[in-house]
């Protein structure tokens, strides 16, 4: 579909983009695909799947005990109950950070990423020097997302494959005791959930 | 398969950099890469391992100055073309037919 919306005419198209074009329109000729549901698949990835998802599911084992139980022995049921499950979450692990243990998650290969609870991974997760770096010096990765931890912290690096997703269940900030579940889920950062962040009550 | 793509504890690839704020697809032309890869997985021209095997199978120098998502390009183009769904020719053909249009 060459031109069903405008572009500026300022720069001839790049070859990535005739590649793509060109995929796209002899597909669509064969009627391999159809582009109205690629908007729709687009849509839904720009809007309604990411880490507010991931947010609602950290608050949730925050505010009930019962609930993180079910969350840290078998995450996919637990997270499917929010209604979060589909393609790139079929098999998940939920790994919780404490006062001792500080958990990170990577795919070294390639990009392998939780994408029902946190949405699409963002540039840095992957691209090269994070894969090569967190699991050989994860306290240098953290000092570059501006976060110290404590020395006798240990850190764990989990590196995702394709079978197996992991997500961070971050350390739930002090001063939060008489917070809804709703305002707990806007403290929750993306980063969090992958292990880069640390939470405050801000 | 080891390869370039195995990059866990490689040195001197540089900062990190993350941006503080980023949009889920950087260009158009990501977007519908995104969702020819979705629609093309749906149709069953391959499983998740074909895809990131034909990643993995790319040029090393190419894989690391390409973007994430001209590896997912040059993978479906691969996979589609050793499957007999698109040839060579054709995606050639069309590249150019639409450069034309364009200019």
């Amino acid at each position: 579909m060459p031109h069903d919306h405008p572009h500026p005419h300022n720069r001839p198209l790049s070859d990535v983009e005739l590649r793509v074009k060109a995929l796209e329109s002899i597909l669509t000729e064969k009627e391999l695909i159809d582009p109205e549901a690629i908007d729709l698949i687009v849509e839904t990835y720009e809007t309604k799947i990411g880490p507010r998802n991931g947010a609602r599911v950290v608050a949730r084992a925050w505010s009930d005990p019962a609930y993180k139980e079910r969350l840290l022995s078998d995450a996919t049921a637990a997270i499917s109950e929010l209604g979060f499950s589909g393609v790139q979450g079929e098999d998940m692990v939920v790994v919780e950070n404490t006062d001792e243990v500080h958990n990170i998650v990577v795919c070294t290969l390639c990009s392998c990423y939780p994408w029902p609870t946190l949405g699409l991974p963002p540039v840095w997760y992957k691209a090269a020097p994070y894969r090569a770096k967190v699991v050989k010096d994860p306290r240098g990765v953290l000092e570059e997302f501006g976060v110290t931890l404590p020395e006798d912290t240990e850190i764990r690096v989990w590196d995702s494959n394709a079978e197996l997703r992991y997500l961070v269940l971050p350390k739930r900030p002090d001063g939060t005791d008489g917070m809804t579940e709703e305002q707990l889920a806007e403290l929750v950062t993306r980063d969090a959930m992958i292990g880069t962040d640390v939470l405050t009550a801000q | 398969m080891n390869g370039i793509h195995d990059l866990g504890g490689m040195d001197g690839l540089g900062p990190i950099n993350p941006a503080k704020d980023e949009p889920i697809f950087k260009d158009d032309w990501e977007r519908r890469m995104f969702g020819l890869f979705i629609s093309c997985f749906a149709g069953g021209h391959y499983n998740v391992d074909e895809f990131r095997h034909a990643i993995e199978r790319m040029d090393p120098a190419h894989y690391l100055e390409t973007s994430y998502y001209e590896h997912w390009l040059t993978s479906l183009e691969t996979l589609l073309v050793e499957k007999g769904v698109v040839t060579q020719d054709e995606l050639a053909a069309r590249k150019k037919h639409i450069a034309m249009e364009d200019a």
